[in-house]
């Protein structure tokens, strides 16, 4: 009887430790796919480089590249839904935020919402953005005068519940 | 045991993972746009796109001319270190990567290199490298980030442990085990820490501590459950039933250790001979999910009791429920096996519920013709296949990309081939018309360099004569002429006349010397703003051009290498995706033939038991009767002038059945 229940014991001890037998067999080839999966993953991040670099000469040469970022405060309480863009009475953009989206620009993150082709002189930028506030819909709108030069030009839109803010970089 | 308690130590460890964020922003706000783009990837846990983005950065950054005057350059240090940090988030930890060169050299703020210190050292130690995180962690010097002010001395004991250290790990864990967060973890791991070194007695006290911490965190009280069950099985080892069953039955009955929990219960008291009391746990457990371990051994634990008891009959029949629960189970794993060779697993995992729903991959099961994922539990929480399954699904992303960018390159080169028909036609007109004009402003500048130079010699040598109007200057030749073509014997008045003539233009040039240099600087100057407007112009359609030819030139070479490059990249990847699949489908099916090798034991031990239990339960009917009838003798010799009325009654249900019938 004794015997019977030290088996019982003995497949419930094997049962809380875990069956890594099978597991333990493939360590190494575990360990050697892995580290090729980390190669792989070099050279793909090597070539989305090179992809930026070139989609940054090919579509946006620098004389007529405009950008457009969207920035919040730290912390802030206001959580933005969902923003438009309107350049020289043309909207250009409309943007529908996740809320892991929402958190990154709370935390410091700035999104690069649109970019853009435009030539040198005087642009006209209109913002409406809706969100919440403690629960309540906050609509917000803004307009910005800028100047195109003949470098690139980024504009920097900050959200927060009273408004939005324009710097020009 | 020491592979038992290495397996809790990583099990406590994974339910404690803490995620701390290395990329800290300038406190006084941002300075570069695009590094917080990079951030911004980086806080929705996209690390590709933040290490792509990065990257980009620092090489557009270093083909500058003057770095210093871009506004990256507040954040070169943080970049390079955030760069691989990024990586080490993606997973991507190779000895000679960016990740391991970002902690040693990181030139960033000391908490931020200790907490990708603490990082690496953590992957380092869950990937079952102990060495290694050891050699990483001892890196680790001075303030830590406040996030994980206790999670590194709880990682630098784990990784002790590991490497035998048990001294060092106890001092650690001691400091900790009050600590906000750290209650119940720390406690557990210092009671391994101390059975390990041989400090049983200790050891068990300090889980016995554990398996009484009163709280409502869910997490805390699983480490509770575990250290009663890890203290009951202990004992159950040591052969103190009794004690044992005090510990497991602290442990939770609706709590994730409850199953095993029940099952040591019955095994305490079944070893104490206890066996009716061995019914009350086990028959709670034979009714929960037919797929978990526990489950399928109370099964045979079950009749097994009963027939400790006496009572074969119930034993038989729960033997008999047994074999067809397990040949059930086995025709379910079976299928499973079937359904997982034929990709219907792998197919099942990478579908888009993945990113919804985090319990997919248990909650898969229900999709039609997919393997049962509750035989799968303890694997799917295993290191080697969680690792594995997110290399399949970042292979899976990269594929995606791969494909999607490839329509870029397509797309690249139809603007060129557009752009190119459209330049070419007009630039060579263009071009020609640009000579001419240039040619001609050169001319012109080189006039107004010359300007400029005589009236700056002007300032130190007054010439009066430069700047004579064009008439005094005709007038004046005009004069010379007629005093040349004058006759020798010519009327001396009009000699005077042609000096008075010239006097007066001489008078005016001379006194108006000063305003004519003032009117001829200022002109100049006027001269200057249309030349820099010229130059304006000049530089506008240089830069045209030049952007205009650079719109389609040059592309070609570059875009090949790319298209090569990436489909090199998506064949390895297809490769890579074939292998990473074929391991987790490996992983899946050993642990399926796993269970069904076990249930296949099980069965063969309750075909010998039920035909065990049923010559009893016959053997001991057939006792039964025997002595019945023995009785019924003894009675009929006593009481024979009775003899006659005995038959009659003998028809009714005797003693000798009830057992049989209790157990139906």
């Amino acid at each position: 009887m004794k015997r019977e229940i030290m088996f019982g014991l003995l497949v419930v001890l094997s049962m809380v430790s875990g069956s890594l037998h099978a597991e333990k067999l493939n360590k190494q080839q575990i360990k050697g796919l892995d580290e090729q999966v980390q190669g792989i993953k070099r050279d793909v991040l090597s070539i989305s480089t090179q992809l930026n670099l070139l989609e940054e000469k090919l579509l946006y040469p620098s004389n007529t590249y405009m950008a457009f970022f969207v920035s919040m405060d730290k912390g802030a309480d206001f959580s933005p839904d969902s923003i438009k863009l309107t350049l020289d009475d043309k909207n250009v953009t409309n943007y529908i935020y996740s809320y892991k989206e929402v958190q990154a620009l709370k935390e410091g993150g700035v999104q690069r919402v649109f970019t853009t082709n435009v030539t040198t002189g005087e642009h006209n930028l209109k913002i409406s953005v809706i969100g919440k506030e403690s629960g309540s819909k906050v609509t917000n709108s803004g307009t910005h005068n800028l100047k195109k030069g003949v470098g690139p030009q980024f504009v920097e839109i900050r959200l927060s519940a009273t408004g939005v803010s324009f710097r020009d970089w | 045991m020491s592979t038992l308690l290495r397996t809790l130590i990583l099990a406590t460890g994974m339910c404690y993972a803490a995620c701390v964020c290395g990329a800290e922003q300038d406190s006084n706000g941002l300075k570069d746009l695009y590094f917080g783009e990079a951030l911004y990837y980086a806080y929705q846990d996209n690390y590709f796109s933040a290490i792509s983005r990065l990257d980009t950065e620092l090489a557009q950054y270093y083909g500058l001319d003057e770095p210093e005057k871009n506004s990256f350059h507040f954040y070169q240090d943080n970049a390079e270190f955030d760069v691989g940090d990024f990586e080490l988030y993606y997973r991507m930890y190779g000895r000679a990567g960016r990740a391991v060169k970002a902690v040693i050299q990181g030139n960033v703020p000391e908490r931020v290199r200790n907490g990708a210190i603490y990082r690496l050292a953590k992957i380092y130690y869950e990937t079952q490298q102990p060495l290694q995180a050891l050699s990483t962690i001892k890196k680790l010097k001075g303030n830590v980030p406040e996030k994980i002010r206790y999670e590194e001395p709880f990682l630098r004991a784990q990784i002790d442990i590991e490497t035998g250290r048990f001294s060092e790990a106890i001092g650690l864990l001691r400091k900790i085990e009050n600590a906000p967060g750290m209650v119940g973890f720390a406690g557990y791991n210092l009671g391994v820490a101390l059975i390990r070194s041989g400090k049983e007695q200790q050891g068990l006290a300090e889980l016995d501590k554990v398996g009484q911490v009163a709280s409502d965190d869910r997490a805390v009280q699983a480490i509770r459950d575990k250290a009663n069950l890890v203290l009951g099985f202990r004992l159950l080892e040591h052969k103190q039933p009794g004690l044992a069953k005090k510990y497991l039955d602290r442990v939770r009955i609706a709590g994730p250790f409850s199953n095993k929990a029940l099952l040591g219960a019955g095994w305490a008291a079944a070893a104490s001979g206890k066996y009716d009391r061995a019914l009350v746990p086990w028959s709670i457990l034979s009714k929960r999910n037919v797929t978990n371990k526990a489950v399928q051994e109370v099964m045979l634990g079950l009749p097994y009791a009963y027939s400790k008891l006496g009572v074969y009959g119930k034993a038989a029949l729960l033997y008999g429920h047994a074999l067809e629960s397990f040949s059930q189970e086995i025709s379910r794993l079976d299928a499973s096996i079937k359904s997982i060779r034929e990709g219907r697993f792998l197919a099942a995992l990478i579908r888009e519920e993945i990113k919804k729903d985090k319990y997919w991959v248990v909650h898969l099961r229900k999709l039609p013709k997919t393997p049962e994922t509750y035989y799968l539990l303890d694997m799917l929480a295993s290191d080697d296949f969680q690792s594995s399954l997110k290399n399949y699904f970042d292979l899976a992303e990269l594929h995606r990309k791969l494909q999607h960018w490839e329509t870029y390159l397509a797309a690249y080169k139809q603007m060129i081939q557009i752009r190119a028909a459209y330049y070419e036609p007009l630039l060579p007109t263009i071009e020609a018309k640009f000579r001419k004009l240039d040619s001609k402003m050169k001319l012109r500048v080189e006039q107004r360099d010359h300007l400029d130079k005589r009236l700056k010699k002007m300032l130190i040598t007054p010439r009066p004569d430069f700047l004579e109007t064009a008439g005094e200057r005709r007038t004046l030749l005009q004069l010379d002429r007629m005093e040349k073509n004058l006759p020798e014997g010519a009327n001396p008045r009009i000699r005077a006349r042609i000096a008075r003539l010239r006097g007066v233009i001489m008078w005016r040039v001379e006194t108006e010397y000063q305003d004519r240099f003032s009117k001829a600087t200022m002109h100049l100057h006027e001269l200057d703003a249309d030349v820099k407007r010229l130059r304006r112009i000049y530089h506008s359609f240089v830069r045209t051009r030049q952007a205009a030819t650079q719109s389609y030139q040059g592309y070609d070479k570059e875009l090949t290498h790319l298209r090569i490059k990436m489909q090199q990249a998506d064949d390895t990847i297809k490769q890579l995706m074939a292998r990473q699949g074929h391991m987790i489908e490996v992983m899946a099916i050993n642990e399926l033939e796993r269970r069904r090798k076990r249930l296949e034991q099980y069965q063969v031990k309750a075909r010998f038991a039920m035909a065990e239990s049923y010559d009893r339960a016959t053997k001991a009917q057939q006792e039964k009767v025997i002595q019945q009838s023995e009785k019924k003798d003894q009675a009929k010799q006593a009481d024979k002038p009775e003899e006659a009325d005995k038959p009659e009654k003998g028809d009714k249900p005797n003693e000798a059945d009830k057992p049989e019938k209790a157990d139906k």
